[in-house]
C-alpha cells in the first residue's frame, strides 16, 4: 500500500468518525466538535490532493469562522442536551433503511472505477492557487463582485434577526 | 495515487450522514451542522473532481460554495436566537407555527 492511499484512509476514516459522532451524540456542543474534525480532515485530504489553497480555505473559514460562530451561539444559548420527543411513525420505522438506502445508492453510483473520469486523481495542476485568483477576477468576476453583495444583505440580516425590538 | 472514486464514494457517505441527522436530530443548531457537513462533502467531491481532470473551475466553485456558507451560517445563527427568544426551547417540534 502506498503511502498516500495510507493517509487517505486513515483521513476518511477521521472524517468518518468525526460525522457519525455528530449524528450520535446528544449534546450539540459535542456534536459541533465532532464537525470540526471531520472539517480539519477534510483539509488534510484537500491537501493530500494538491488543492493547498483550498485546503488552507477550508481551516481558516469552515474550521475558524464558521464553526467559532456554531460554538459561540451553543455557548450565549446555553443549549442543552437534546430533548426527545416521539418520532412520527414513518420516521422510526423508515427511516433507518431510507437513510441507508440513500446512502448506499450514493455511492454504489458514484463507485465506478472505470468511468471516463482520469484514475490519477492528482493531475498535478501548476501554480493553482495563481490560477485560481486569475480565474476569480477574469471568468468569475461578476460572481465573484455578487458575493461581497450576499455578503453585505447577510450581515444586514443577521443585524436586523438579532437586534432587540424597542418598546 | 488515491482513485478518484475513493474520494466520490466518501463524498456520498459523508452526505448520506448528513441527510441522516438532518431527519433525525431534534436541535436546530444540530440540524444546522448537519447542513454544513453536506456542504462540505460536495466540496470534496467538487476539489475531487477538479483534481482529476486537472482544471482549476472546481476550487473556484467550492471557494463560493464556502462564502455562501458563511453568509448562510450569519443569518441562520440569527433565526436560531431569535427562536431561542421567542419559544425558550431549541427544540424543532416547538417551531410548528406552518404545520397544519
Amino acid at each position: 500500500m502506498n503511502p498516500a492511499l495510507l493517509i487517505f484512509f486513515v483521513l476518511a476514516g477521521l472524517a468518518l468518525l468525526g460525522a457519525g459522532s455528530l449524528v450520535l451524540q446528544k449534546h450539540p456542543i459535542h456534536s459541533a466538535l465532532s464537525l470540526i474534525v471531520v472539517m480539519v480532515s477534510l483539509a488534510g485530504l484537500y491537501l493530500l490532493m494538491g488543492a493547498e489553497f483550498v485546503a488552507m480555505v477550508q481551516i481558516i473559514v469552515y474550521g475558524g469562522a464558521i464553526m467559532v460562530l456554531f460554538i459561540f451561539v451553543i455557548m450565549l444559548l446555553n443549549a442543552g442536551e437534546e430533548e426527545h420527543t416521539d418520532l412520527s411513525k414513518l420516521a422510526k420505522f423508515a427511516g433507518l433503511p431510507l437513510a441507508l438506502a440513500l446512502t448506499a445508492s450514493l455511492a454504489a453510483l458514484v463507485f465506478k472505477p472505470d468511468a471516463g473520469v482520469p484514475t490519477a486523481a492528482h493531475a498535478f495542476i501548476p501554480k493553482a492557487t495563481e490560477q485560481i485568483s486569475s480565474m476569480l477576477f477574469k471568468e468569475f468576476v461578476y460572481p465573484f463582485e455578487l458575493t461581497s453583495f450576499l455578503i453585505l444583505v447577510a450581515i444586514m440580516g443577521a443585524l436586523v434577526l438579532a437586534q432587540r425590538e424597542k418598546k | 495515487m488515491v482513485p478518484t472514486h475513493y474520494y466520490l464514494v466518501l463524498s456520498a457517505v459523508l452526505f448520506g450522514l448528513g441527510a441522516v441527522a438532518f431527519v433525525f436530530k431534534r436541535n436546530i443548531i444540530t440540524i444546522f451542522m448537519s447542513i454544513e457537513l453536506m456542504l462540505n462533502a460536495v466540496n470534496l467531491a467538487f476539489v475531487a473532481f477538479s483534481q482529476a481532470f486537472g482544471k482549476v473551475e472546481g476550487q473556484v466553485f467550492v471557494l463560493f460554495v464556502i462564502v455562501v456558507a458563511a453568509a448562510e451560517a450569519a443569518v441562520g445563527l440569527g433565526i436560531i436566537i431569535l427562536i431561542q427568544r421567542n419559544r425558550q426551547s431549541l427544540n424543532i417540534e416547538k417551531v410548528n407555527l406552518l404545520k397544519l
